[in-house]
């Protein structure tokens, strides 16, 4: 089953990929999102056995992949409650989007690429999620990235669509050079990349000790701490957290399925994942998820301010991404493994709504992303309204505290906060504080999203308005299904993931170290701590409906009044300059430099083309040589037998 | 002669003597500007080798050279350097540029075999060791001994010789025959074997019109 | 051993085969009329054919004609090498006889007088037969080499050729009278023998060494005795080019490794140097002097210098294995240099013959098939792995580096790298340049043996190994007293 499972979109990329062209597009989208489904109903069975049953976690072989001398790496399937949640999250996203794309992708010529690579994505992704070890699971981490590059850079006639595709994948070189890193130090430290083994050693782990390091005694905690900030900083830049997250907003530029799928529901998770992996890993180390959990909480808030003020439709939801990762990082940071993965649960599906919406109605506005030039679209597009507005409520967490009445987000982001606040964690009201007023930004920047596009009136041009348009069913259908899981994935399994069913349901696969309570002590926060986030959501949405629906006029007021601040959050706290200054321009200045003088004049002057310069004269020099002349020749032959006699002569001689 | 002596007395002198004279007009063959001229020192060259061999008692092969070298390919030459309007002069301008490294090279060459050769001897147990002597004239006639290995013992040497004028002349047809296609020649067996039915056409000519 | 002259006829026959069937070739050429060149031609190669049958299916060890004549299983390897050479050859020529109006019945028959010479060299195992077959050779391949005489260039060619090589025979009469004088005989075995119990090394004798190996190095035209070789391969006809960089090099090269290796045994240590200065020498200069041309045949006259000298670093290390890598090498630069001029002669476009490099180009697009093979070819002549040309270097290589001499092994990598340029220049305008248009439609024949040698040069690998049992049983032949 798990076979078919991963193995099934690999299929279809091959044939799509392969033979898209002969099959023809219609052929190539049904037979991707046939086999999508096939592997999505195939997860959704192995979660019920797995999560929800009582079936033991498991190895499923694949092959022997290498055997170099004490490395040895198995192809396999690490089958348990982590990995069969994430087939569903990444499969019914992945289906989904399928589905969506066959609609929206429609007047795309180059059709079977598109789903050629979004299979290979789904694939890439399954390796990811069910890899054994770490090799395995960095080779998902870079099929994901190449997938991600590809996508991303689908248009590839547009340069931004080339430019983004680039950023992303240099920036995520960066953190994936930490990850190999990480996977080095975990193969020094516990001798393995088997994630059996190093579970195994981790327990017996002594963080009092010496580790050899190129002959060099490190401390044992120092060494571990360094290997965990390692592993994370590939989760930093796989998960977009500050400051790897440039790429993210950029990567917009790819179709919206693309955004849906990738950058919101499955990709940008696997830091999550990965941490949560390893949960066994980063428990040894206090510091490393101190780390997590203040970078989760920046991101969290950073996020939030800089979606505040954006106007392209798409980032600011890739912001919101951004943002909600963050505070899955918290969740991770503070040892609620089942928060982080409750909330990557629900957040695939209330996002990828929001995207696969937002989608719907740049698909109705003839492809503006602009939010400036939308406006009163609520009653030509009804459906797509109230599927947006499922996805607000949920993402913002629109629910009744104390009751188990709520959308998916608001079980899920109050357990993360309420956890945060819980924790014993040093930063823990740091991070706390951190995320209720991003809670509020949040609230502020959906609704604003909201009103901008459905209400109001309208600000695209008439002919524009002309041609708005109710998507077709096979865009509208998968909405409807993310929607009912938007609404209703928080109150059915949040007893699963983060409640009383929580060690029934997760079994062995996540890891808390001893002593951390957090899954008793959260229940018994503070009435207002537990109202904090409500409260948070409704002040944002009030002061959204005050400044877009009551007095239009104020954003711009506010806007001019405070114009630093403005600025400042319009450009994004103006990370892309900081490192196009810090990075970019050195070592464009550095490749300059390399090209001009270290090419250009050493290279070329004395290595490989100044040899075959000089190659060049003697070769000049040896045909002058062959003059033609017959005494010349007949020269060089008496010189020949003169020399040899000669060397003869002295060499008997010495 | 006695074997393994060295030679002296008189025929040490001769010996030095044609020697002498024999590498002199070697010297003048390349050197003289008139071809004709180089021709004759050539026939003088080849003179002082034949006499060299009459002084080894090879008078068989002292005679064939003169007959075959003096007397055939050297006036053979002779015609063709005096039919052909070579001028040596110009042919020789580049060398005279490269002549003085080139002596020099040959000089080191030639000081070089002087010291080496000049220093050692063959030494008697080698000379000795020649396989087949030139035997006594009252024993054996020259050329009779000549006969018996040529045809017994270097039968395979004296037919791969065969081959090699063989060659020879083909390579001379080949390079030399023209068949020229514009002038006319006479096959006489053609001319013979013509009758007058393919050879003679009866026409009939109407009056005042000609063929 | 000697043997009887009954049985050194028998010893002879294919020798006798191909005396006998040039001069009645010589005969049907002269009267036949019409197409009695193609006739005299297919003949020719039938008879080349059948006295290489006989050369495999009657081995006979042993020396015959008073040890001036020498069989053994060294002899029949090459012999076999240069009867395909020669047999090759004239299959090639047909067709450029056909378009060049390179008609003449005297060529088969000059061929065949020249590959008799050469079967001779191999067989020589006295200084006289050495001569005797050289002059046999030479003076057939002088010929050809002008044989078409209305061009000026293939007669200027054969004038030099003609020059220089009496000036090398000179050098080789001179280095074997000197042999001569100090030894007392003119035979391989009385030679070394005479080494071996002189009391010590003289001088002298090495001088004559240095003057025969002048003279044989003339012949497969290594450096400084190679000077000849562009001007005459490219002045030549195509077809004689051919013939001249494949069969009188496995002649020449047999030759060397027959008298250093039997005649001066003794004295391995002064060859050893001689062989690696002009191995050096060979190589190094091929490789440079070989990216200036544009002219392809000059460019194989480079290449061959080249490649007769990385044969050469096998001759110097002085073993067995030594011996092994030469007659493998031989073997594969025949088949590579075969299958290239197979090429040359190919290279026709409307208006006739080219013979400029950059005249290939694009040749990728219009005959993908010849540009293929072509590209295999010199990847193999450049010794990339895994082609036979990479197997070639590596035995020679290899046999240097066990004989100690490194410097040798490392000279030669660092030419073959250099000389990898050339062969890769080709390719590259091959594959990468601007199409010039097609070729004419290739001739069956030079098809076949250029299909022939592109497949053993791809798969060398799958005979190497019986190639290399026979070249071990042919390098035995020296070391089995």
């Amino acid at each position: 089953m798990f076979h078919l499972i991963v193995f099934l979109p690999l299929i279809g990329f091959l044939i799509a990929g392969l033979f898209g062209r002969s099959i023809g597009a219609k052929a190539s989208e049904y037979l991707t999102t046939g086999l999508l489904y096939v592997s999505a109903v195939l997860s959704w069975i192995a979660f019920f056995d797995f999560g929800l049953g009582h079936e033991e976690a498991m190895v499923v072989p694949v092959m022997t992949w290498m055997n170099v001398g004490s490395l040895a790496v198995d192809w396999s399937f690490r089958i348990d409650t982590l990995t069969v949640v994430m087939l569903v999250v990444v499969n019914t996203v992945s289906a989904l989007v399928h589905t969506y794309s066959i609609g929206y992708m429609h007047h795309d010529p180059h059709r079977p690429r598109f789903f050629a690579y979004l299979s290979l994505f789904t694939f890439a992704m399954l390796m990811l999620v069910t890899s054994n070890n770490l090799v395995q699971m960095f080779f998902g981490w870079e099929g994901v990235g190449l997938a991600s590059y590809l996508l991303i850079g689908f248009w590839y006639k547009k340069p931004s669509a080339n430019a983004a595709a680039m950023k992303a994948f240099i920036v995520n070189r960066v953190g994936d050079f930490g990850f190999a890193l990480g996977i080095f130090g975990i193969f020094l430290l516990f001798g393995s990349v088997n994630f059996d083994t190093i579970f195994a050693n981790a327990r017996q782990f002594d963080p009092a000790g010496d580790i050899d390091f190129f002959g060099y005694a490190v401390p044992a905690a120092t060494a571990i701490t360094a290997t965990c900030l390692l592993l994370f900083m590939g989760a930093m830049g796989k998960s977009a957290q500050v400051p790897l997250h440039t790429w993210l907003p950029d990567a917009m530029e790819g179709p919206t399925p693309v955004s849906a799928l990738i950058h919101a529901a499955t990709m940008v998770t696997a830091g999550v994942v990965m941490v949560a992996r390893l949960s066994p890993i980063f428990e040894l180390s206090t510091t490393a998820l101190v780390v997590v959990t203040v970078v989760g909480a920046i991101t969290a808030f950073f996020a939030a301010t800089v979606g505040l003020v954006q106007n392209d439709i798409k980032r600011v939801i890739a912001y919101s991404t951004c943002s909600q990762l963050g505070y899955m990082f918290v969740a991770l940071g503070v040892g609620a493994y089942g928060a982080a993965i409750f909330h990557l649960f629900t957040h695939a599906f209330f996002k990828a709504l929001l995207f696969l919406g937002a989608g719907s109605v740049i698909h109705a506005v003839s492809d503006e992303q602009d939010m400036r030039y939308m406006g009163g679209l609520r009653k030509h597009i009804p459906a797509t309204y109230w599927m947006m507005i499922i996805g607000t409520i949920a993402l913002t967490g629109v629910g009744i505290p104390f009751t188990m009445i709520g959308t998916a987000g608001f079980f899920s982001k109050d357990i993360v906060i309420e956890t945060a606040f819980a924790s014993h964690s040093v930063v823990s009201t740091f991070a706390f504080v951190m995320l209720v007023i991003a809670a509020c930004f949040t609230s502020f920047y959906s609704w604003r999203l909201i009103f901008m596009t459905f209400h109001g009136t309208p600000r695209a041009t008439a002919d524009v308005m002309h041609h708005v348009h109710e998507s077709p069913w096979v865009m509208l259908a998968p909405l409807f299904v993310l929607a009912a899981g938007a609404l209703f994935a928080g109150v059915l399994f949040k007893e699963f993931f983060y409640g009383h069913e929580y060690a029934e349901f997760w079994k062995e696969a996540l890891f808390v170290a001893g002593g951390n309570e957090l899954l008793e002590e959260f229940h018994h926060v503070p009435a207002w701590v537990a109202l904090s986030p409500f409260i948070a959501m409704i002040v944002g949405l009030l002061v959204a409906y005050w400044f877009y629906i009551r007095s239009p006029g104020m954003p711009k007021a506010l806007a001019q009044s405070q114009s630093g601040l403005y600025k400042f959050l319009l450009n994004k706290w103006y990370f892309d300059e900081l490192y196009d200054f810090l990075f970019v321009r050195p070592a464009m200045w550095l490749g300059r430099f390399l090209w001009k003088r270290g090419d250009g004049t050493v290279i070329d002057g004395m290595g490989p083309d100044g040899i075959s310069a000089r190659v060049v004269d003697i070769t000049n020099r040896v045909v002058r040589l062959q003059s033609g002349y017959l005494y010349h020749y007949a020269f060089a032959m008496l010189i020949g037998v003169a020399a040899l006699v000669t060397w003869m002569m002295l060499g008997s001689a010495l | 002669m006695e074997q393994g002596a060295l030679l002296t007395g008189l025929p040490a002198a001769f010996f030095y003597l044609f020697a002498f004279v024999a590498v002199a007009a070697a010297l003048m063959v390349v050197s003289s500007r008139n071809p004709v001229h180089s021709v004759l020192y050539l026939i003088l060259t080849f003179f002082n080798a034949s006499a060299l061999f009459l002084l080894t008692g090879a008078e068989f092969l002292a005679m064939i050279l003169l007959i075959v070298y003096v007397g055939a390919v050297a006036v053979l030459f002779l015609f063709v350097v005096m039919m052909l309007d070579i001028d040596f002069a110009e042919l020789r301008t580049g060398m005279l540029q490269y002549a003085p490294i080139g002596a020099l090279v040959g000089l080191v060459l030639l000081a070089e075999l002087v010291i080496v050769l000049g220093g050692s001897s063959f030494g008697p147990e080698t000379v000795g060791a020649i396989a087949q002597p030139i035997p006594d004239l009252a024993i054996r006639e020259n050329t009779a001994a000549l006969g018996d290995v040529l045809y017994t013992e270097y039968v395979f040497f004296f037919q791969l010789a065969g081959l090699v004028l063989l060659v020879a002349m083909i390579g001379a047809i080949v390079l030399t025959l023209h068949h020229r296609r514009d002038v006319k020649r006479q096959d006489i067996s053609r001319q013979v074997a013509r009758t007058p039915e393919t050879s003679i056409e009866v026409v009939e000519v109407e009056s005042g019109k000609g063929i | 051993m000697s043997i009887d002259l009954n049985s050194g006829l028998i010893a002879l026959a294919p020798e006798l085969v191909i005396v006998l069937g040039a001069v009645s070739l010589l005969m049907i050429g002269v009267f036949a009329t019409g197409s009695g060149v193609r006739i005299v031609n297919g003949l020719a190669v039938a008879i080349l054919i059948f006295a290489g049958a006989l050369v495999i299916l009657m081995p006979t060890d042993g020396t015959a004609f008073n040890d001036a004549f020498v069989s053994d299983s060294f002899t029949r390897f090459m012999k076999i090498l240069t009867l395909i050479g020669s047999a090759v050859t004239l299959v090639m020529s047909v067709g450029f006889a056909k378009a060049e109006r390179f008609d003449k019945f005297e060529f088969p028959v000059l061929i065949m007088l020249a590959t008799l010479g050469m079967m001779f060299m191999i067989s020589a195992n006295s200084m006289l037969s050495l001569y005797m077959g050289l002059e046999l050779q030479s003076l057939a391949l002088y010929v050809v080499a002008a044989i078409n005489r209305d061009s000026v260039r293939a007669t200027e060619a054969g004038l030099k050729y003609f020059v220089l090589g009496a000036l090398s025979s000179g050098m080789l009469l001179y280095g074997i009278s000197l042999v001569y004088g100090y030894t007392g005989t003119v035979e391989f075995e009385g030679i070394a023998a005479a080494v071996t119990n002189g009391e010590e090394r003289q001088l002298g004798l090495l001088f004559g060494l240095v003057f025969v190996l002048a003279g044989l190095a003339f012949k497969i035209s290594a450096v400084p005795f190679h000077m000849w070789t562009p001007d005459v391969y490219e002045g030549a006809p195509t077809p004689v080019t051919a013939f001249f960089a494949a069969a009188p090099k496995m002649a020449a090269m047999a030759l060397l490794v027959r008298v250093v290796m039997d005649a001066f045994e003794p004295l391995t240590s002064d060859w050893q140097q001689i062989v690696a200065f002009i191995a050096i020498a060979s190589m190094v200069l091929g490789s440079f002097a070989a990216i200036g041309q544009s002219n392809i045949k000059r460019l194989m006259a480079y290449s061959s210098i080249g490649h007769m000298g990385f044969a050469l670093v096998g001759l110097a290390a002085g073993t067995q294995a030594g011996v092994r890598g030469v007659a493998i090498y031989m073997l594969i630069y025949l088949a590579m240099t075969l299958g290239a001029f197979a090429f040359i002669l190919a290279m026709r476009r409307k208006g006739g013959n080219f013979e400029n490099i950059s005249d290939l180009a694009g040749l990728s697009s219009t005959n993908p098939l010849m540009a293929t093979a072509l590209t295999v070819l010199m990847f193999s002549l450049a010794g990339i792995p895994p082609l036979a040309g990479f197997w070639a270097k590596w035995y020679v290589f290899l046999a240097a580096i066990e004989a100690d001499l490194y410097a040798l092994a490392i000279i030669g990598v660092i030419a073959s790298v250099v000389g990898a340029f050339y062969y890769l220049r080709i390719i590259k305008i091959m594959w990468f340049d601007e199409p010039l248009g097609r070729l004419e439609p290739v001739q069956g024949e030079l098809g076949t043996v250029l299909g022939v040698s592109t497949v053993f040069t791809l798969l060398y690998v799958i005979v190497a190994g019986p190639v290399e049992a026979y070249a071990e049983v042919a390098a035995r032949a020296f070391f089995a007293g």
